[in-house]
């Protein structure tokens, strides 16, 4: 089994701008000490064994994140902040699981998109007939599989995807599409006891201060930026 | 083989707002009264508590107060004709499950309706003719005046313990309330919330405009504060989670901060949670209940005998239950007879987001409730005849909260994804606020709710199915609000603003979250044939069942339904001890 190799060199670039960019946060979230009893430590992305996401999908994952929330200029990309991680565990969740959602037939998945979710899918089955239905796309049209392929033909394709554009015999290209994006965008802006956003490095990027919840000399202090960093459930300091 | 448990003198279905305040009020008569609560059992420690509250994707996303779809749910269509298909996953519309029901998870706007609101369809008629009412649309009085409700009005602001300023107290118009507003025997218990930016933004730019802004009447505590009941409300530290939360602070009135806590120390009051009525039982004659059947929470049948059945469970969850039940005529769209499930009405929002470059909103620091109002383009300020169409809205700049996942306006033209995406987020994070139109629904022949054929839920009754959609009336109201918001927008004089207002071609999404205000369905009037309850909330068929909540208005009105529900909960309650208890039996002669 090589797969954490592999992974490292799927989204070495992402890692290497990721560890600089964290050396501040860590240094702070270290020298404050909390009464909150601390949790884990966050996981290191390319140690992390992904329980649902087998190897290939797992490359899929990281590569897809990595376009759709990339390290590029300001503030965190998805492989820095953990996103592939809080999607794995939500598709052992009860999202991923469809545990809350009204699950019984007979499905009509082709009536109007207004009406919302339609499909006898679980979002997790989603996810792995959409990756799988993607690879073999990138393999007929481009020769290899969607992380292999250089940047802007990853875009592209994700972008065909978002569109419709491809279509799949046995899911939704769209539905897949917007799965991965509503996750990533989660995993990116939760609170890091959901696997991402490693310490809080999103919040810190836009300003939000987490779970302080509590502002009352702050309400009538007008147009001036809230000066403190933002604190995780587990009383993690950013 | 059903157990049976023994006698009550009142069962309550439910306990959210409405049966909590029964509770009270049915205990304080000497009554045994028990309450039965589908969901969990839960209170501000432990469920409620910080830190675990403030996670934005277990509440906020994954919905995890709200009633579960694949426990119960309904089917949705456009038209009569139309296949409905599941509501499967929460968007549109969240109901609450548990105690305290969506009284829990609410932000805390709480109204009075404008008195013309209440009688609609005759001050329609009185002022600009009955010709403008379309052929189609199916506005009713609701057969109970503004002034008979006042004093209930009044306590359930009292009780909840609301803040803010009145703006006509018996007849004299006070400054900086709502001069529109119906009278008012006395001021909110508390003064109103403290103002953040967009507050103070939006209050001056109208006051420059000619317009009468005034704070929004907030179920967040303003100071410390103890109700009728002897519950306590701390201020509101201004948290930023309100909405779809659970209030940590004790700051939010609820059923748990203002009521239950007195109501279970009352030794003739229980409530059983995990318990899902599955059917009110009727007597032979079908004119009188004998109590109701449930599923307890070892998913065993009961039957529980009482003398008088109460159902204050969410308006949707009232209409199914009548409709399971067998009481009332259903409503058939196609003949126009039968009563139950018809005037399902929603509500009809629109808005701008602005943005300021320069501008720092914190947008996280904030209540449910705080919020500057207007209500200069209400019900009763429109001119329908001229306007072309009848109803009427609220505006308000409200800064409830600013949680990333779900609280990210970007501007026109940003990509969803991808490096620019990530640019625009930082840009605009922080630096914009927003003015919603909250405006009413009507109710219209072919907008109903009944039983579907084909969908079940875990027990194997039939889901209730919606048939509705947006009409031009509605459209139309909408519009001429979009007009005035673009105006007042522009007069704030933002970096770039965006306006979202339906249109003529809109048909209703359930997608989006829009508003928990589904009303309708068990509505109340003067006449049997045209109303399931008559103006005491007692059910015309069968007497001795009361049905409490939104599901009783005839069409929407433009504000939040919570405070009128409160006041026609404490308005049975008064007919209730004082007529029916006495001399059980119609209260209302058809």
């Amino acid at each position: 089994m090589t797969m954490s190799s592999e992974l490292k060199n799927a989204s070495r670039r992402g890692f290497i701008k990721g560890s600089l960019m964290m050396i501040p946060a860590v240094t702070v979230g270290g020298g404050v000490s909390l009464t909150a009893a601390a949790a884990e430590p966050p996981a290191n992305l390319d140690d992390y064994q992904p329980t649902f996401f087998d190897a290939d999908e797992w490359r899929f994952i990281l590569a897809a994140c990595d376009r759709l929330i990339p390290s590029d200029g300001e503030g965190p990309g998805a492989l820095e902040t953990n996103v592939p991680i809080f999607i794995d565990q939500q598709m052992e969740g009860k999202f991923g699981h469809a545990a809350d959602w009204y699950m019984k037939g007979p499905f009509h998945p082709g009536v109007s998109p207004l009406f919302g979710y339609q499909s006898p899918l679980a979002p997790r089955e989603v996810y792995r007939k959409g990756i799988a239905a993607t690879g073999r796309y990138c393999q007929d049209n481009h020769g290899k599989g969607f992380a292999a392929l250089d940047v802007d033909t990853q875009t592209q394709i994700l972008t065909q995807l978002e569109k419709g554009e491809i279509e799949f015999d046995d899911v939704s290209s769209g539905q897949f599409f917007a799965f991965l994006l509503q996750n990533t965008k989660e995993g990116y802006f939760a609170d890091p006891i959901h696997g991402g956003n490693k310490h809080m490095a999103s919040w810190k990027f836009i300003g939000f201060p987490g779970a302080r919840a509590s502002y009352l000399e702050w309400v009538e202090q007008h147009n001036k930026a809230y000066p403190l960093g933002p604190v995780s459930l587990t009383g993690e300091r950013g | 083989m059903a157990k049976t448990n023994p006698h009550v003198d009142v069962v309550l279905i439910g306990l959210g707002w409405t049966n909590s305040i029964m509770g009270m009020e049915m205990t304080d008569e000497g009554l045994s009264v028990l309450a039965l609560e589908r969901g969990p059992d839960q209170d501000t420690v432990p469920d409620f508590a910080y830190p675990k509250m403030a996670d934005e994707l277990t509440y906020g996303v994954r919905y995890q107060l709200m009633q579960r779809p694949a426990k119960n749910t309904l089917t949705v269509r456009h038209g009569v004709r139309d296949l409905a298909v599941p509501y499967r996953s929460l968007g549109s519309f969240l109901p609450g499950n548990g105690v305290g029901g969506a009284g829990t998870h609410w932000n805390g706007h709480t109204w009075r309706p404008q008195p013309q609101e209440l009688r609609l369809k005759s001050y329609v008629e009185e002022t600009f003719g009955a010709d403008t009412i379309p052929e189609e649309m199916a506005i009713q009085d609701f057969g109970v005046s503004y002034d008979e409700l006042e004093p209930h009005f009044d306590f359930f602001e009292k009780v909840a313990g609301i803040a803010g300023k009145a703006g006509n107290l018996n007849g004299e118009i006070q400054e900086g309330g709502n001069p529109f507003e119906g009278w008012r025997s006395d001021e909110y218990p508390m003064p109103p919330m403290k103002r953040t930016l967009n507050d103070t933004l939006f209050r001056d730019m109208a006051t420059e405009q000619g317009l009468h802004p005034f704070p929004m009447p907030a179920a967040n505590a303003s100071e410390a504060y103890t109700n009728p009941y002897g519950m306590q409300l701390a201020p509101c530290n201004y948290c930023g989670f309100c909405e779809r939360y659970g209030c940590l602070n004790y700051s939010k009135s609820s059923p748990q901060t203002c009521v239950l806590g007195a109501l279970k120390q009352r030794k003739n009051f229980a409530y059983r949670a995990n318990c899902e009525v599955m059917k009110v039982n009727l007597a032979s004659d079908g004119k009188t209940a004998t109590g109701v059947s449930y599923i307890d929470e070892n998913g065993d049948e009961v039957i529980q005998p009482a003398d008088l059945v109460i159902m204050g469970a969410y308006s949707l969850h009232n209409v199914h239950l009548l409709l399971l039940s067998g009481i009332g005529k259903p409503y058939d769209p196609i003949s126009g007879e039968g009563v139950v499930g018809k005037n399902y009405a929603y509500q009809m929002n629109g808005g701008a987001t602005l943005y300021f470059k320069d501008k720092e909103f914190n947008p996280f620091i904030g209540a449910g409730a705080n919020a500057e109002v207007l209500n200069d383009f209400g019900v009763e300020q429109i001119d329908f005849g001229q306007a072309g169409f009848i109803g009427g809205s609220y505006f308000s700049a409200a800064m409830t909260n600013g949680q990333p996942i779900r609280n990210m306006p970007l501007p026109k033209g940003a990509p969803s994804w991808g490096a620019q995406w990530k640019q625009a987020v930082q840009e605009t994070y922080g630096h914009t606020m927003t003015i919603g139109s909250h405006g009413s629904n009507m109710s219209y022949r072919d907008c109903y709710l009944d039983l579907d054929p084909t969908y079940t839920d875990d027990h194997g009754r039939p889901l209730m199915r919606m048939t509705f959609n947006w009409k031009d009336n509605d459209v139309r109201m909408t519009q001429f609000m979009k007009q005035k918001i673009d105006i007042l927008s522009k007069a704030l004089k933002p970096d770039d603003y965006k306006l979202s207002f339906k249109d003529f071609n809109s048909q209703y999404d359930v997608r989006p979250y829009q508003t928990t205000h589904n009303v309708g369905g068990a509505i109340m009037g003067t006449d049997p044939t045209s109303s399931v309850l008559n103006r005491y909330l007692q059910t015309w068929d069968v007497h001795n069942v009361f049905v409490m909540g939104a599901s009783a208005f005839p069409q929407n009105i433009q504000y939040n339904p919570t405070g009128l529900v409160g006041g026609l909960t404490y308005w049975a309650a008064k007919a209730i001890r004082e007529q029916y208890l006495p001399n059980p039996g119609p209260l209302v002669q058809a």
